[in-house]
């Protein structure tokens, strides 16, 4: 068995958690039940890493093998990387039957054209989700297997989910082999993105709870504000203001779980207004001003805004539009015309 | 009776009792919280500055994310003639004992305790050198 391999899967064995290691490798199925209980899972994990680079030397692993355990191990830890969303176009509305041979196919010869040194891995899962493991090298050096990019494809819709390595520029020839194979024709960066995965779908298939506009002229159960304060010598004065920000929060944000995201970025390239007395910026250039929100679940906490007294109710349709619009990174400018008002760019 | 700003809303206004004291509270870890009460004063009776109205600040166990000037509230209350209580909410005896104090002051603003009206706290609050 090759150095390189046997030290990428010893690495790869120590990255996962001493209680996950049993379960990842029977999944993985590389190693026999018999060879598994032989392990020693309660030693220390760089002896357990040791015994299963033993026992692949024994069943003469290769890179490709090396590499399916790798998806293993990020398909459970996927939330430790930064997804970024793209949107596939097709030019007709040709309704093609998908292959997946066909694609994997496709997909190694239009890459394999371009760069020699690749070494491509597909897994696919039971929600119709296909993970692509690429690990990129030069015409001159073999693939570096630390950091290679992943991606995940759901057949049946044009969205991709990438979570690129540190090396961006072959990001655009893996884009080209993802049109080629899937038979669309154009592939766009959509300003969406977050640490999980799940969430990131959820958006984009819109399976999060979405509140659709019905006609109630009273909310339909008269909600208690505070359930649990039974004690009635406490009397709430702003009661109705308050079912009145429940609602509204309600209308906004549905009453489901929000998905997950860490944050919302504004790039503002709007003009300073400031009292023309005090004469300052005088010139009339943008003033270029980054807004970040970051959060470890910014959706709900913006939900949770208005009800803590935080923020006044309705909150800004700039924060709101997020799931609706499938962007957490915007850019604002000066919406040009009679009125001054900002405008969000497409 | 809570609320979260003064004016008090006009529709409950007949179901509700004789005031005795007002306590408004700032959060030590909001802006929004100190110009919410210096916005709500503005609506209070000048009556009520005799004794009837103190501030209560709370949060003073976090100090790292001290938001406010303390001078601003110091001056607050030396503006308003009325006692500044501090305390941390968030802790349970804390929460007692202020609470204690509060229903303390109330029962003298109320008439409660014989001898003793409002107008002492009024007193208690001018400084030694004041004379």
């Amino acid at each position: 068995m090759d150095e390189t391999v046997a030290e990428y899967i010893r690495r790869t064995v120590l990255k996962i958690p001493r209680d996950e290691i049993k379960m990842m490798l029977q999944k993985w199925g590389f190693l026999s039940e018999a060879q598994l209980q032989t392990l020693n899972f309660h030693q220390i994990k760089d002896n357990i890493s040791q015994e299963v680079v033993q026992l692949c030397e024994e069943n003469s692993a290769d890179i490709k093998q090396a590499a399916a355990l790798d998806i293993i191990y990020n398909n459970i830890h996927q939330n430790k990387r930064m997804w970024t969303v793209y949107q596939m176009k097709k030019s007709g509305e040709e309704l093609d039957y998908f292959d997946i041979t066909d694609f994997k196919k496709k997909f190694k010869r239009r890459l394999r054209s371009a760069l020699k040194n690749v070494t491509i891995t597909f897994k696919e899962y039971e929600d119709n989700a296909i993970w692509i493991r690429v690990a990129w090298g030069t015409p001159y050096k073999k693939p570096n297997q630390y950091k290679p990019s992943y991606v995940v494809y759901h057949s049946q819709t044009p969205y991709v989910f990438i979570s690129a390595s540190v090396l961006k520029s072959n990001l655009p020839l893996l884009c080209q082999a993802l049109i080629v194979a899937s038979n669309y024709h154009d592939i766009r960066e959509m300003e969406l993105r977050s640490h999980s995965l799940n969430s990131l779908k959820d958006i984009v298939f819109k399976r999060y709870s979405q509140n659709f506009q019905t006609y109630t002229s009273k909310p339909l159960q008269g909600e208690n504000v505070e359930p649990e304060n039974a004690d009635i010598r406490i009397v709430q004065e702003n009661r109705s203001e308050k079912e009145r920000i429940l609602r509204l929060n309600q209308e906004v944000f549905g009453s489901g779980p929000q998905p997950k995201l860490e944050f919302a970025q504004y790039r503002l390239e709007t003009m300073f207004k400031s009292d023309p007395k005090m004469d300052v910026l005088n010139k009339k250039e943008p003033f270029r001003c980054l807004v970040k929100f970051s959060s470890p679940h910014l959706l709900e906490s913006l939900k949770s805004l208005a009800p803590a007294g935080m923020a006044d109710a309705p909150l800004s349709p700039l924060l709101t539009c997020i799931p609706h619009k499938a962007r957490n990174y915007f850019k604002i400018r000066e919406k040009k015309g009679l009125c001054p008002e900002s405008f969000v760019s497409p | 009776h809570l609320a979260t700003s003064l004016p008090l809303p006009s529709e409950r206004d007949h179901l509700r009792p004789r005031i005795d004291l007002v306590v408004f509270i700032i959060d030590i870890k909001s802006k929004y919280s100190l110009k919410n009460v210096e916005t709500s004063l503005a609506h209070v009776d000048a009556s009520f500055f005799l004794g009837k109205v103190c501030f209560l600040v709370t949060g003073v166990g976090r100090v790292n994310v001290c938001s406010i000037e303390m001078n601003a509230v110091c001056k607050l209350g030396e503006t308003y003639c009325s006692p500044v209580l501090f305390c941390e909410l968030e802790l349970e005896g804390i929460r007692n004992a202020t609470a204690q104090r509060l229903v303390r002051m109330l029962g003298i603003c109320a008439g409660h305790t014989p001898g003793v009206s409002a107008l002492s706290f009024v007193s208690l609050m001018r400084k030694s050198d004041d004379d």
